[in-house]
């Protein structure tokens, strides 16, 4: 499958990312050459064949969930240590609603 | 005391005989550690407060007769992928450089409740993508045995700790390989637990369905040592099995007669030429060691690397979402909108790499591509499971190449993509199967380049996987020293 300029920014734009006109460029030749070779799959039949989504073991259904009991948690100063700007125990971003 | 020649099993009876102290030891490994540092970069920093304590509750213990645990004094490096409380865990990206993260991967926990002293974090590839540890925002690492060449990736900075020996044994994480290339590349041990064994609790997440935690070290038995120490369930992660942890000492007995081993024909084509000897060799070292070969077929390990790549990408793209500049350390600073603030601080954050891998993955997921590339994939991915499956009805494990060519030299590969991913072709079908698998040393080149030979196994035999290693390399001389 080939991938042309536009559909890389169509792409780019669906992942929040902005790329500079040179990364367009390198990446519909990078992607386009990756992406033909992929092709590689329509060789096999996979006819009836059930998707393998994940590695799975058998256990009960409800192994995996823990017990219902209350427990500390990170706590909100702990969690905002990292946030590039915080205040008032919030993660702060740009103005999202005008008014 | 020689850090760079210690094993678990001599510290043990070094600490027991009060030789030196545990702190004496993680002092020198540190020193060792800061020393060699500028020739391989292998370490991106060290925590000596956090060491030198683990190691004073290792003295103390003795002190008062007490066990001090099985990796008593272990110096241990720690891929920085994985978290470490209080102590800076960058994934090698731009994005995550001043990161402290607030609490401790389950498998660092466990590590420390064993009783070894975290030296510090290793370099690999930003967020563990790459084969090669060139991905790395934080520079490259050099091959400690050859510092033009790589020690591969994405685990290399833990292979190169390993390799030069500041670290006794180091954690890394495998997606498609990156415990095991690396491991080759530099001649240590490295393992890939089955799916599930370990718990990622803590370990950032990559690929979810195909990511692992597991050891590298200078032999099979410090290996099966540390896995043993992080390995079972755990509340924190619900994909972590319940099956119970065997004794994996006890396995490794020595004894490898009649162990049926399955030989790919497919993993034997198109090597370099010193790594096929070396590897069929190997195969018939064991041979002499009373193991049965045969030769086996598993018919669909050419569609492994467009499958794996779908999916990994595909699970990538997703994963690193959460990279946004709002809960993580770094908002590119100019941005006026919220929406142009993601922008900015992804396009500048990540490195090419990422870019690439989040481009394909959202491609991949994208309406009118999601059933043609991704659920295609998936479909794939059984058949490879599959294959494994039949294979091990009739054989116990199997032994393959780990890499088709040894370590190769910085800047070689890393213009060419689609030959970088190439490269994975024998390490990633043990991570789509889930089924436990790992390195170990099987000779060097005439250029003195080591070469790994990969041992699989059925799903939680790592025992089985174990015994046959160790036999090996006991036979071989490869287990270092």
């Amino acid at each position: 499958m080939k991938i042309t300029e536009s559909e890389v920014r169509y792409v780019a734009d669906l992942a929040h990312l902005k790329l500079t006109e040179e990364e367009i460029r390198r990446f519909t030749g990078e992607l386009g050459e990756v992406l033909a070779y992929m092709d590689k799959l329509n060789e096999l039949d996979t006819e009836g064949v059930e998707p393998m989504a994940q590695v799975l073991f058998e256990a009960e259904e409800t192994a995996t969930l823990r017990d219902d009991v209350e427990r500390e948690s990170l706590g909100a100063e702990a969690a905002l240590a990292n946030a590039p700007l915080a205040g008032a125990g919030y993660f702060k971003v740009p103005r999202v609603i005008e008014r | 005391m020689d850090v760079a020649r210690l094993t678990i099993d001599q510290i043990r009876e070094d600490l027991a005989r009060r030789r030196y102290s545990a702190v004496e030891l993680v002092e020198e490994a540190l020193r060792f550690a800061e020393a060699e540092n500028p020739r391989t970069n292998a370490y991106l920093h060290l925590c000596p407060e956090r060491a030198l304590a683990a190691a004073a509750r290792v003295d103390e213990r003795l002190e008062r007769g007490e066990d001090p645990g099985p990796l008593a004094g272990v110096p241990v490096a720690v891929k920085d992928v994985i978290l470490t409380k209080g102590v800076r865990t960058t994934c090698g990206s731009r994005l995550l450089a001043q990161y402290i993260p607030p609490y401790d991967a389950t498998a660092v926990a466990r590590l420390e409740a064993a009783g070894a002293a975290i030296l510090g974090k290793t370099n690999c590839d930003e967020f563990a993508m790459g084969s090669s540890n060139e991905n790395s925002a934080f520079g490259p690492v050099r091959n400690p045995v050859d510092p033009e060449r790589v020690p591969g990736g994405s685990s290399g900075g833990s292979a190169a700790a390993v390799a030069q020996g500041t670290a006794v044994a180091a954690l890394g994480s495998d997606t498609g390989g990156s415990i095991r290339q690396p491991a080759s590349f530099c001649g240590v041990v490295g393992v890939t637990p089955t799916y599930g064994r370990v718990s990622r609790y803590g370990l950032t997440a990559f690929a979810s369905s195909l990511d692992h935690i597991g050891p590298l070290a200078r032999n099979v038995r410090d290996a099966a040592r540390l896995l043993q120490a992080i390995a079972g369930r755990d509340p924190m992660d619900a994909t972590s099995a319940f099956a119970p942890v065997p004794d994996y000492l006890a396995a490794m007995d020595g004894n490898v007669r009649g162990i049926r081993i399955g030989l790919p024909r497919e993993y034997y084509r198109d090597l370099a030429s010193e790594t096929g000897t070396l590897v069929e060799r190997g195969v018939r070292l064991l041979e002499r060691l009373g193991c049965r070969l045969e030769e086996i077929s598993l018919p669909t390990t050419d569609y492994a690397i467009a499958c794996y790549y779908i999916i990994c990408t595909a699970e990538a793209s997703s994963n690193l979402a959460r990279y946004d500049g709002v809960r993580y350390t770094w908002r590119a600073p100019q941005a006026e909108t919220l929406a142009e603030m993601y922008r900015e601080t992804r396009g500048q954050g990540f490195g090419a790499e990422c870019k690439r891998r989040i481009m394909l993955g959202t491609y991949v997921l994208s309406a009118g591509y999601y059933d043609a590339y991704y659920l295609k994939a998936q479909k794939v991915r059984r058949l490879i499971a599959r294959d494994f499956e039949e294979a091990f009805r009739r054989v116990d494990a199997i032994v393959t190449p780990v890499s088709p060519f040894p370590a190769f030299k910085l800047g070689e590969k890393i213009d060419d993509p689609l030959e970088m991913y190439l490269s994975d072709i024998f390490t990633i079908t043990g991570d789509l199967a889930g089924i436990p698998c790992m390195s170990v040393p099987c000779g060097r080149t005439a250029q003195g380049l080591p070469v790994g030979m990969q041992i699989l196994a059925r799903h939680f035999d790592e025992p089985c996987m174990f015994r046959i290693a160790e036999a090996f390399e006991r036979a071989g001389g490869f287990g270092g020293n």
